[in-house]
């Protein structure tokens, strides 16, 4: 399916209203926790407040009244204790060992919710302790160790011969997700023995798994059903199966539902965060600023369990070394078990913080150089032709260069960089700055082959249902699926409805992660859509005593050449009574000639990449530290924008996010606990923090998509830290190397610089 | 406690603890589930109600507190036939909802800063919403939204 397969649309690049926009600003979509399900008890989670140790008792205090409360502990579980997941490593419940503060011990469940917390406060853990492991550096248990090594044989010359050998270590925290909807789940026990389990989440099937190995019962008894989603950023990628589990545990012992909606200190102390990493480089430049080699090496700290980290620390390590290219290069990564709450999937998954690191790199290298930042990166960022360092040749949709122009004209870069530099005077300095990132689009590798992820179409008396797992957690997806539909079918959006993600009807599509949705899944709908078309002309046209090959679907209905025969529904209603259900199912392909070797970590690490140019402006206080963000510019690099403003929403939701990650959010732990579990401590942007962010689309197609579009979900996340840092350094003369760049810690650097 | 006041404009009675949260009594008692919350300590606003006409955290408000007072929440914010309000729409049609979690609170935040008549400029409308907190639009199209009902207000 190339672009040229497309006609022009009426739908497609045009931003028709959101299919759920009107229940969402009248408060009348139904989110977990609105919906009262008949019988329901409420559950709630008893946590280890201890890093590391053995567990000696559960003890449930007996002058307390356990008549009115369920119970459940490890003991209870019916089928094997894991959350399933890539190692099956992390116990529902802990049984004998406790791996990190907040580890779930017990649950127990309750009609009313003050005899709950009542309860809660009951429960007694002995727990002896045991030396934690919290620094990751001085952890000797290794989740996934890679390693990318291109034309390494030339590195030990690229560093002979450089004119400069730059080394940096940069840094990078916890963060929080910080959906405005916490984790929520409710259980049904059904009468077959199955459950039914609805919820906010990201990935119903991951769910659907989970509990099959838990309560060790057919797949076919279980049905995950997703509840509007009121964020979720990767938090409620892999995190549902755990709060899901625990609640279809309680269920299944009270024979009941019970709803589990965790607080927010809850929430922010006990659920995956973003993985904490150390990047360290070492970089030969030339005198002229070409790039020559490098060696990298990262480190993320995964917290106590496997979860998603391999394909965490794969995904920064394959984004390590920025859109540059390599002539050389060395890059090592692992991600160590520590005994601190689990890390996981948040939007960028690993690159957010490898980006920063060379990102920040390529500011020092300019200052080592006396170079403008900005023609240091015109001079090695990626063309058209250029090799990645995983051996992958860049063949298309390359627009690196262009986002980093886009960003860099549009922001004034070069004039505000001379004008600042004159008006060095004063409490207050402003600067500007500029990054320049990618971002593969779908699953590292193999990924998406293995995936298998099928989606596709049924016909309606009216039109058409879409029929997918993908779930709509605020970006979108539903309605440029309908898109994606009503555009191949030639019919209006309101003729086409998108199924609810159910596991249990569904196609399984795959997980709603990785910037995938619209390009992987929503191709795939295309297809289908497609493929019912030709199937509804062929049956018009019999029908009609036309030929089929002169009939098209268009504008609401059938055409034999430019005269209209019939009407979409008319031909679809035809069908379904004379022929029965009509339903068209497609599995995703991937382009041909993607290769990628697992073991050696070559070849083509993704099928496309997304670009953006980053520019940022700031004004830094420089008796107080702090640093205002006056103004964004991101350039982003999409393929093709079917929905512009969905699209537009995706870059100015994650610049922000990123401009927290940037300046204001970090988890404080202390002894492997969170401290600043509320969200008055652990602060994200506000309408005042945030800036006017301007958003330029750029779209260079990718010949594989659909339409062209690639992914744009978590391309915006990567690029403002940097940039920020870069602001920071040419309104300060300071390079922060690490995150967030809190008032003290740029205080410290300007102290110590003088 | 009998609890006695006005809730979009309708005289209703509850029998509430009370210290029940106002957040929870329009949740569970009268089923008016469109404010919600996100963090039960009066920092993301998404659960803003107008009490007496002054916008509030309807989790920080002790029911006992809304004796006879007049409540006004998103369930109330739609015309008289049913239609979208202007500021709705302009939520709809810039993009300003997302997720849609935040949104309820936005709406009655937003629409309480243009009846108060102030300009809205970028910057009042951000200062306005201050308190409402939302994690996934950035803002910018939230500020859009109300920018472009505000102004289609004063023509």
């Amino acid at each position: 399916m190339g672009e040229e397969g497309f006609a022009s649309s009426e739908t497609i690049g045009r931003s028709p209203e959101r299919v759920d926009g009107a229940d969402k600003v009248s408060g009348r979509a139904l989110y977990l926790d609105d919906i009262q399900f008949p019988g329901q008890m409420w559950g709630r989670t008893v946590r280890s407040s201890v890093a590391h140790g053995l567990i000696k008792q559960v003890r449930f205090d007996p002058a307390f009244d356990w008549t009115q409360v369920i119970r459940v502990t490890a003991n209870d579980i019916p089928g094997e204790n894991v959350i399933h997941l890539i190692e099956d490593d992390q116990p529902c419940l802990a049984a004998k060992m406790v791996r990190h503060c907040e580890e779930p011990i017990a649950l127990i469940a309750s009609d009313d919710r003050e005899r709950l917390e009542e309860a809660l406060r009951h429960v007694q853990l002995e727990i002896e302790p045991l030396e934690p492991v919290l620094d990751p550096l001085k952890s000797t248990s290794v989740f996934k160790k890679l390693s990318i090594a291109h034309h390494v044989e030339s590195l030990a010359s690229a560093f002979a011969k450089a004119h400069r050998v730059v080394e940096g270590t940069y840094l990078v925290r916890h963060q929080e997700q910080m959906y405005i909807e916490p984790n929520a789940v409710c259980a049904t026990p059904r009468a077959d023995g199955g459950i039914t389990l609805h919820g906010s989440m990201q990935c119903p099937f991951y769910v659907h798994r989970a509990l099959q190995r838990l309560l060790k019962i057919d797949e076919s008894k279980i049905a995950v059903i997703q509840t509007v989603t009121g964020g979720g950023f990767g938090g409620k990628e892999e995190y549902p199966s755990m709060i899901a589990c625990h609640a279809a545990l309680l269920a299944g012992k009270a024979g009941r539902p019970v709803k589990m909606v965790y607080r927010r200190d809850e929430d922010i102390a006990a659920t995956t965060k973003r993985h904490p990493a150390i990047v360290k480089h070492r970089t030969a430049v030339a005198k002229d600023g070409a790039l020559l080699g490098c060696e990298i090496d990262i480190v993320m700290d995964g917290g106590a369990y496997c979860t998603l980290s391999p394909v965490v620390a794969s995904r920064g390590v394959l984004h390590a070394g920025g859109a540059y290219r390599w002539p050389a290069c060395r890059i090592e990564g692992r991600v160590v078990a520590t005994n601190t709450p689990p890390n996981g999937a948040f939007r960028g998954f690993g690159v957010p913080q490898t980006l920063f690191a060379i990102e920040a790199h390529m500011e020092r290298i300019a200052v080592e150089l006396g170079m403008d930042p900005l023609e240091l990166r015109r001079k090695n960022a990626y063309a058209l032709g250029d090799e990645t360092p995983t051996g992958q040749k860049l063949t298309w949709s390359v627009a690196a260069q262009e986002a980093l122009e886009a960003a860099a004209s549009s922001s004034q870069y070069t004039e505000k960089r001379a004008r600042f530099a004159r008006e060095k005077n004063g409490r207050k300095r402003r600067g500007i700055g500029l990054s320049l990132a990618l971002h593969g689009a779908g699953f590292t590798g193999a990924g998406e082959v293995k995936l298998k992820s099928r989606a596709g179409v049924e016909l309606t008396p009216r039109g058409a249902r879409v029929l997918s797992i993908s779930t709509d957690i605020g970006q979108g997806t539903i309605t440029i699926f309908a898109q994606m539909a009503a555009d191949a079918l030639g019919i209006s959006l309101d003729q086409v409805e998108v199924a609810l993600p159910d596991s249990s009807r569904m196609p399984d599509s795959g997980p709603t992660v990785a910037s995938r949705t619209c390009m992987v899944v929503g191709g795939t709908i295309a297809k289908a859509a497609q493929e019912m078309a030709r199937i509804l002309c062929g049956y018009a046209a019999a029908l009609h005593g036309v030929s089929e090959k002169n009939v098209t679907c268009r504008g609401g209905a059938l055409y034999d050449g430019p005269r209209a025969i019939c009407s979409f529904a008319t031909i679809a209603e035809r069908y379904l009574s004379d022929r029965g259900p009509l339903q068209v199912i497609e599995q995703y392909a991937p382009p041909p000639g993607i290769e990628w070797d697992e073991q050696s970590y070559r070849g083509d690490a993704y099928a496309c990449y997304a670009w953006s140019g980053t520019a940022v402006e700031v004004a830094v206080d420089l008796d107080t530290g702090e640093v205002e963000v006056e103004r964004v510019i991101q350039a982003c690099d999409v393929g093709k924008a079917i929905h512009p403003v969905l699209c537009a929403g995706q870059v100015e939701g994650g610049v922000v996010q990123a401009l927290g990650y940037a300046l204001l959010e970090e988890l404080v732990m202390k002894e492997g606990r969170a401290q600043n579990t509320r969200m008055q401590n652990y602060i994200i942007p506000t309408s005042l923090d945030a800036p006017h962010i301007e958003t330029i689309l750029i779209e260079n197609p990718y010949p594989y998509g659909p339409h062209g579009a690639k992914g744009v979900g978590e391309l915006p996340m990567d690029g403002p830290a940097p940039a920020v840092a870069a602001a920071v350094l040419n309104a300060t003369g300071v390079l922060v190397p690490e995150l967030p760049i809190t008032p003290d810690r740029l205080l410290r650097m300007l102290e110590a610089r003088r | 406690m009998k609890l006695s006041f006005e809730v979009n404009g309708q005289a209703r009675s509850v029998d509430v603890p009370p210290l029940k949260r106002l957040l929870d009594v329009l949740r569970e008692d009268l089923g008016l589930t469109g404010a919600k919350e996100g963090c039960g300590e009066g920092e993301c606003g998404a659960c803003s109600v107008l009490l007496d006409g002054e916008l509030v955290n309807s989790c920080l408000v002790p029911a006992c507190q809304t004796a006879a007072a007049r409540v006004v929440t998103i369930e109330a914010h739609e015309a008289k036939d049913g239609q979208a309000s202007a500021l709705q729409r302009a939520f709809i049609e810039c993009g300003a909802a997302q997720c849609g979690i935040c949104t309820p609170g936005m709406i009655v935040a937003a629409q309480c800063f243009l009846d108060s008549g102030q300009p809205p400029t970028e910057r009042a409308v951000r200062e306005a919403l201050a308190g409402n907190l939302c994690r996934c639009t950035g803002y910018q199209k939230i500020i859009d939204a109300v920018q472009r009902a505000g102004t289609a207000n004063q023509t």
